[in-house]
């Protein structure tokens, strides 16, 4: 075991891969950093600092600096794929999705059902998300929902940098395309990580904490803040099982409802936005399959039907904190 | 450029199945069998038959809405095609693509598209992934001129440029983009010109004469197999039928049709050229219509008999694990 910052167990994850295989490419914006600068290759090394020194190690033909193109650069994620190769394209921003739609949505999800199963497209689209760096409503959201909702997508969230490797690693090796998000307010946060081979399935949920009365679900950054509430409310005499969903696409439903068929109560942490999110996904999952078991209505914590505001004081309004989801805990609780 | 017989008479041959393939789908999408949007390629057989006897299997190829034609030039098998545009389980899609949607990966077609400028960043990626190959492969782009107004094209051709990947560019011009003529929704003098400002070599071809297009494809894939970056052609064609099946046309001029089944028939054109030149007799290429008519005629008799596919395979195929 190594203590690791979420980054760097990125950055790791996607050297070992590159050396492991080498029809693993990398492609997106500034990944590399200074082409066509006095100050030259890898002077940036990515603004995310997850793909520095690949350039260096591994050349220009597999760790591909694009220009500001989107739909060039998934578009030509998907051309890998499907033409051999293991593309690993990153999107700075997750918010940049709305350039790149189609090639995500109509192009890579789609190629293998319209072309009636023939084909695969092992592509990996890593993309930058969430609220909590006061970045404002284009570089801040979180765009789980409408990603699960394509068919054809596996959709990965890590919680942990322990996690971040293990699920990058299998995103790289599956056969499907797969969007790997990573919470920028994660990136500094530090865990054990395994050493050499390390995988986690997907639709594998994690219990990252333990207790009987309330079940909270949670993907992501809300993971780090559920636990906080939990371990919070555990000193407070109540128990709460925290289930991290490490993968909203495939979901792990056995998971969400073996836990609310013990406690009885349910707890849904989404950092987007309420409508037609993964939220209120869950809480249709539970009523309509674990209903005899619910001793009180499903709750949500979400952001409000709003876009992501800029202002410290607003962006704390915006999204939920352990503090909102104790307090949803407890409305479970009292509710007669 | 010197073309063998053999060669010739196997670039009439797909011509001549492109042909009989739309001309006889008009028919029958008459009679109500065929469901869904059909666009049809007759008229512009040259250029996708021109382009592809260039190519071989590693090469690969991104079509278009109107992409039969691609797709027969690159070696889709024909009765799977008619059997998918039926809508059947053993079409070349199992019935889950139609007409828009079909693909071949392992002749090197990555799929015809829904999606107008969907195939030019996708065809980038193939040749990032050729150049990593290193055998000298390249990826072909069809468009036509409706996707040359579509930003994902130019995305696509400056990564193209940007990483030197060996792409080809080839916009078939028909004159119309869905129901607007191009005189109005380009803006620029001609496409191969927004090609060239991206930094790349391009070339302006009459698309309706098999031999013109085949002779500059040499010089164009030549470049391209050399390492020396992408590249453009502007292939000048014509479109015979509608956007779609069932588009009344009403935006064509009086006569328009016939005179450029008179005059722009690019079959028409190989024939007299090739009768001129004596490169192939007029009895083998009588004998050809007749072997791809019975041909079209079997694909469309089979197709009709075949099985639809079965409801529960609505849930297969979306990923490769799981449902």
């Amino acid at each position: 075991m190594a203590e690791l910052m979420l980054r760097e167990a990125i950055l790791q994850t996607l050297f070992a891969e590159m050396e492991r295989d080498e029809n693993v490419v990398v492609l997106g914006e500034d990944i590399v950093g200074g082409m066509g600068t006095e100050g030259g290759p890898e002077a940036i090394g990515g603004i995310w600092g997850t793909s520095a020194g690949l350039y260096d190690k591994f050349g220009g033909d597999r760790v591909i600096d694009t220009p500001i193109s989107e739909s060039a650069i998934i578009g030509a994620a998907g051309g890998l794929g499907l033409t051999g190769k293991r593309p690993v394209a990153e999107i700075m921003f997750a918010d940049f999705l709305g350039v790149c739609m189609d090639q995500i949505w109509n192009q890579m999800a789609k190629f293998r059902y319209m072309f009636g199963g023939k084909t695969e497209c092992p592509a990996v689209v890593r993309m930058i998300y969430g609220a909590g760096l006061n970045a404002a409503a284009q570089h801040s959201q979180a765009p789980h929902g409408i990603l699960t909702s394509m068919p054809g997508l596996k959709v990965v969230m890590p919680s942990t940098p322990a996690d971040a490797k293990g699920l990058l690693t299998t995103a790289i090796r599956d056969q499907d395309p797969v969007i790997f998000l990573e919470h920028k307010a994660l990136y500094a946060e530090k865990g054990e990580v395994p050493e050499g081979e390390y995988t986690i399935p997907f639709g594998h949920a994690r219990l990252a904490h333990a207790g009987e009365d309330v079940t909270i679900v949670a993907a992501g950054l809300m993971v780090k803040f559920a636990t906080k509430a939990a371990q919070g409310l555990a000193e407070q005499g109540i128990g709460c099982d925290v289930i991290d969903l490490r993968t909203t696409s495939p979901l792990d439903e056995e998971a969400i409802l073996d836990s609310v068929e013990n406690t009885g109560r349910l707890v849904v942490v989404d950092e987007s936005p309420p409508r037609c999110g993964l939220a209120t996904d869950i809480v249709s999952l539970v009523t309509n399959k674990a209903y005899a078991s619910l001793k009180a209505p499903p709750e949500m914590v979400t952001s409000p039907h709003t876009p992501v505001p800029f202002a410290r004081e607003l962006e704390k309004a915006y999204l939920p904190s352990p503090g909102k989801i104790a307090d949803a805990v407890q409305r479970t609780l009292a509710w007669k | 450029m010197q073309i063998s017989e053999d060669a010739l008479k196997k670039a009439y041959r797909q011509m001549k199945t492109i042909r009989m393939f739309e001309e006889r789908l008009h028919d029958e999408i008459m009679t109500g069998e065929i469901a869904g949007f059909t666009h049809l390629y007759a008229g512009q057989e040259a250029v996708a038959v021109g382009v592809c006897e260039h190519l071989d299997f590693n090469d690969t190829i991104a079509s278009t809405h109107r992409g039969h034609g691609h797709c027969i030039a690159k070696g889709c098998d024909v009765k799977g095609m008619m059997l998918e545009i039926y809508g059947r389980a053993d079409g070349i899609c199992k019935g889950k693509g139609g007409s828009m949607h079909i693909a071949d990966i392992e002749k090197g077609m990555l799929g015809a598209n829904g999606i107008v400028g969907g195939g030019p960043p996708i065809v980038v990626g193939a040749a990032l992934a050729a150049k990593l190959y290193g055998d000298g492969r390249l990826a072909v782009a069809f468009s036509g001129d409706g996707a040359c107004n579509q930003g994902t094209t130019f995305e696509a051709m400056n990564l193209a440029v940007v990483t030197n990947a060996p792409a080809i560019f080839a916009f078939e011009n028909n004159h119309y983009s869905e129901h607007t003529g191009v005189a109005y929704a380009v803006g620029s003098e001609d496409i191969a010109g927004r090609a060239e400002s991206f930094g790349m070599k391009a070339w302006r071809v009459d698309g309706c004469d098999f031999f013109k297009v085949y002779e500059t494809m040499g010089e164009v894939v030549d470049h391209v197999r050399a390492g020396k970056g992408p590249a453009a052609v502007e292939f000048d064609t014509e479109r015979f039928f509608g956007h779609f099946e069932g588009d009344p046309q009403n935006y064509r001029g009086e006569g328009e049709i016939a005179r450029l089944r008179k005059e722009r028939d690019c079959i028409t054109i190989f024939r007299e050229h090739a009768a001129k030149n004596k490169l192939v007799s007029k009895k083998d290429l009588d004998a050809i219509d007749k072997e791809v008519s019975d041909l079209i005629d079997k694909s469309v008799e089979e197709s009709r008999a075949a099985a639809p596919p079965k409801a529960e395979d609505v849930l297969t195929d979306v990923y490769i694990d799981y449902i």
